[in-house]
């Protein structure tokens, strides 16, 4: 069963990666991925995450459930913060574990291009010059047909 | 009776993230276009199908797809978690 969790506060990444090797059993290899907050304009100020309450966690869980169908995984977690964040802070996290590491580092990157353009969050960046929503890219669409 | 909710510029947009629609609407396409004939908010929020996602009962859909037994439909930009 993934973990999944969505999320206001912050969390430490190095404490759920801990956790989450300690629930495992039989695992060879686990792969982690951070998203950070990253200011390409060295402008923001702050980024605000919106989601959808309900739909996301279902829409994670779905994901989720098919990287571990997919991929034989002994576990995956996803953490994904939403509301006010600031440049440099960790807004998510993907961790998947499997017997070799091929699959382990197979399903985080299905995992993570699945969630970047499936799972219903979006980002606002916050500048002096004002607010934007950032542009889904077709390159995060293209992302998908590879799996 | 229809939960409609709306999320990021389509919420700015439209200036509410939620609201109950009386529709007689078969199919999501028919909402947009009983929505935008309402005022100017909601025309320049869907004026653009192709910038827009559709959710019905939170799982991603299209545009043709039928509201019979529906209770939620979502409208909102392409998706930029992670």
């Amino acid at each position: 069963m993934a973990e999944i969790r969505v999320q206001e506060a912050p969390f430490q990444p190095g404490a759920e990666l801990e956790a989450f090797q300690a629930s495992l059993s039989n695992a060879g290899a686990v792969v982690t991925f951070s998203g950070i907050v990253r200011d390409d304009s060295g402008q923001m100020t702050e980024m605000l995450i919106e989601h959808y309450p309900g739909m996301t966690e279902a829409q994670l869980t779905r994901i989720a459930e098919e990287a571990e169908n997919r991929w034989s995984l002994a576990g995956a977690l996803v953490i994904h913060r939403h509301g006010i964040l600031r440049v440099g802070e960790q807004i998510m996290m993907v961790a998947t574990a499997s017997r070799h590491r091929q699959n382990a580092f197979e399903a985080a990157e299905f995992l993570m291009d699945y969630l970047k353009s499936r799972a219903p969050f979006w980002k606002k960046e916050r500048s002096a010059n004002g607010d934007s929503w950032v542009a889904a890219k077709d390159d995060d669409e293209t992302a998908l047909s590879r799996w | 009776m229809i939960d409609v909710l709306y999320f990021a510029w389509v919420r700015e947009r439209i200036g509410l993230p939620k609201e109950r629609v009386d529709t007689q609407a078969v199919t999501v396409a028919e909402l947009v276009t009983e929505l935008s004939g309402r005022e100017d908010r909601y025309a320049a929020a869907f004026s653009d199908l192709t910038a827009l996602r559709v959710a019905v009962d939170q799982q991603l859909s299209d545009f043709d797809a039928p509201l019979e037994g529906v209770r939620e439909v979502a409208f909102f930009p392409p998706m930029t978690g992670g």
